[in-house]
């Protein structure tokens, strides 16, 4: 192999190697990075809901960051806690249950496509034809953790939360496969990138703006919160009547397993509902080759963001004269948050102005390996257009996602927690009824309406 | 007692769905205009907020004053009579000045058995103690620091003196007998 080979193939020929790599990390990170806010989202969102300020004490130099630093701290503390192991317990299997629970929750993730193609390459981690079944098997698993903590403990609450846990997850998962299946009707796939690709163009091409596809998203919708065990279906944590279920037994690192898998879970549940009713990574009206052939001008819009910041910044100086800040004595280290919320704000701001000059310099369209090694590799193939919308991509998805983790944390503060009986009976003699009169149904809308609805009657 | 049998759901309640999204409208009422007005939490973010007591609220005593500087108190007794809780201990003593007088040479209040029913300053005819002081935060490390004597009570004003711990600690020579400065209470927060 000549010098110039191995400059070629580290720069072109490595291209799959380094997306590879940049793709699994992309999947491990969007969940574990997520779960911290997702905590603190619950936290802040529970006490707006009930007039409180929330979480506000912790802090880093008197950076308190709205409270996201006790995130922070609570990693801190389950890291450093005793582990304790009770005598009780099946040792093997308890231990297991967690890492269960929590490697679960991030390895059904990896068929969510989270972008168009990149150069060619699908932006998911493993291109499995089952797609969407695979998330079905791996919730499905995920009851084991769940099971297996509850027997393993040895201890009649555990096991009656675990049991309860089980007993849900199978109900509804049947009306969730269902609801499922609507899609793939309307999709003629599993594939959850085909699923994305259909959806793709104008908003009224998102599954959900059918008649069949709200039904089925209402429902998909419903068993998702029974799936990951949130109010109005905590049952399994009931804690009034379980001391705290399942978990009761787990301390330190192992309980923080179940709870970050709680909320990795909702991650994989809301990003599997917008990629089946709500395009996924696609933007409405906006189809991935438009923002490839346009996306210098992607980059500009980003500029259109600076007004807004610079108002964020405004409203963030304004902040010293909240009372509480006129409350503190001179000197406390928390009178200089103001200041570094501006500071984030306008570098915000700064980088948008960035995006926006690189747009109207064109950059994006001009952008390779060529360009970051300073001319040093020639002739190397163009990724600009395609970075951007992948970012696009990923932006509009995590926007999703983060709507349907908000909607999980909203419901949990609205809602109070249904009775075993009436949730068997929701499950059993409603949404099972319906979803499997919606799949029917669905088979005869897409025999009528075979490239949907608008296009079948001539609309478009 | 007989419950009152359930109503029976409207058949749009038992979809539960408008339900839910009529809650739901209520709460997200609250975030968005928790948001905007920060100043709508019913929450004080206490050690650095603090809440401005009522003006007739029953704090921690204090003893008043003569023009001349000399305790009002003349030493009646009518406060420990009355106090139900009977943490009031004074040691009466002639005025030097004045042999027709009394003075309370030692004048305690026991903070661990104050009820605040506040009878001292009803009984009181000379108005020597009040409780307008609006100090609720009485709290120490060690007992006899929750022992309120003469000096600290005529030192003690709106709220501003420091609490008892700190006083003696600072002035030993006024503080109760058997007083001992915790470890803990110089490196408290």
């Amino acid at each position: 192999m000549s010098f110039d080979d191995l400059v070629s193939w580290l720069g072109d020929g490595a291209i799959p190697y380094y997306l590879a790599l940049a793709k699994c990390v992309f999947a491990v990170l969007f969940v574990m990075q997520l779960v911290p806010v997702l905590i603190w989202a619950e936290r802040k969102g529970a006490a707006y809901i009930q007039d409180r300020p929330g979480p506000n004490r912790a802090h880093i130099m008197g950076i308190r960051a709205g409270g996201l630093v006790h995130t922070l701290n609570d990693v801190v503390k389950l890291v450093m806690k005793e582990d304790i192991i009770p005598g009780h317990v099946e040792k093997r299997y308890w231990a297991a249950a967690p890492v269960i629970a929590m490697s679960v929750a991030l390895m059904t993730w990896i068929v969510v496509p989270f972008g168009d193609n990149f150069l060619g390459y699908q932006l998911k981690v493993s291109d499995i034809d089952g797609g969407l079944l695979f998330v079905l098997a791996g919730t499905s698993i995920g009851v084991y953790g769940v099971m297996l903590a509850g027997w393993a403990s040895n201890n009649k609450f555990s096991l009656l939360g675990g049991l309860r846990a089980s007993a849900q997850m199978v109900s509804y998962e049947l009306s969730m496969g269902l609801s499922a299946v609507v899609v793939f009707l309307m999709a003629g796939s599993v594939s959850l990138s085909n699923i994305a690709e259909m959806q793709a163009g104008a908003i009224w091409n998102w599954t959900v703006f059918t008649p069949v596809g709200l039904l089925a998203f209402v429902l998909f919708w419903t068993a998702a919160f029974a799936e990951t065990n949130r109010t109005p279906f905590d049952l399994p944590e009931g804690e009034a009547e379980l001391v705290g279920g399942y978990h009761t037994e787990y301390s330190s690192l192992r309980f923080a397993l179940f709870f970050m898998g709680e909320y990795a879970n909702m991650i994989v549940a809301a990003s599997v509902t917008a990629t089946l009713f709500f395009g996924g990574y696609n933007v409405p009206f906006v189809t991935p080759d438009m923002l490839r052939e346009h996306s210098d001008g992607v980059l500009i819009a980003a500029g259109a963001a600076i007004p807004l910041l610079v108002v964020f910044a405004v409203v963030a100086w304004k902040r010293r004269e909240r009372p509480f800040y006129q409350a503190l004595p001179a000197g406390d280290a928390r009178l200089k948050e103001p200041m570094f919320f501006v500071a984030v704000w306008l570098g915000a701001a700064g980088a948008c102005a960035a995006l926006a000059v690189a747009g109207l310099l064109g950059v994006s369209q001009q952008l390779s390996l060529n360009t970051l090694t300073f001319g040093w590799l020639e002739n190397a193939t163009v990724f600009g257009p395609d970075l951007v919308a992948a970012v696009v991509g990923i932006t509009v998805l995590i926007a999703k996602v983060l709507f349907g983790c908000w909607f999980f944390i909203w419901v949990r503060w609205t809602v109070p927690r249904f009775r075993y009986d009436q949730l068997m009976d929701l499950g059993w003699k409603r949404m099972l009824p319906l979803a499997l009169a919606n799949v029917l149904a669905a088979g005869i809308w897409v025999a009528l309406f075979p490239n949907g609805l608008l296009e079948t009657l001539g609309l478009k | 007692m007989a419950m009152p049998a359930a109503r029976k759901m409207t058949s749009l309640e038992s979809i539960y769905l408008v339900e839910l999204f009529k809650g739901l409208a209520l709460t997200m009422g609250h975030v968005v205009k928790n948001l905007f007005d920060q100043n709508r939490f019913v929450t004080i973010e206490y050690p650095d907020v603090r809440k401005t007591m009522a003006e007739r609220y029953r704090g921690a005593h204090r003893l008043l004053l003569r023009p001349d500087g000399k305790v009002k108190c003349v030493a009646c007794m009518c406060c420990p009579t009355i106090c139900p809780a009977k943490c009031i201990t004074i040691i009466a003593g002639e005025a030097p000045d004045d042999p027709a007088e009394k003075f309370p040479v030692e004048f305690d209040i026991d903070m661990l058995r104050c009820i605040f029913c506040g009878f001292c300053v009803e009984a009181c005819p000379k108005d020597a103690i009040r409780m307008d002081t609006r100090i609720y935060e009485v709290n120490a490390y060690t007992r006899q620091a929750l022992i309120h004597n003469k000096t600290y009570m005529v030192n003690l004003m709106d709220g501003i003196k420091p609490p008892a711990e700190e006083f003696y600690r600072l002035n030993p020579e006024s503080a109760p007998a058997g007083f001992v400065s915790s470890p803990s209470a110089s490196g408290a927060p």
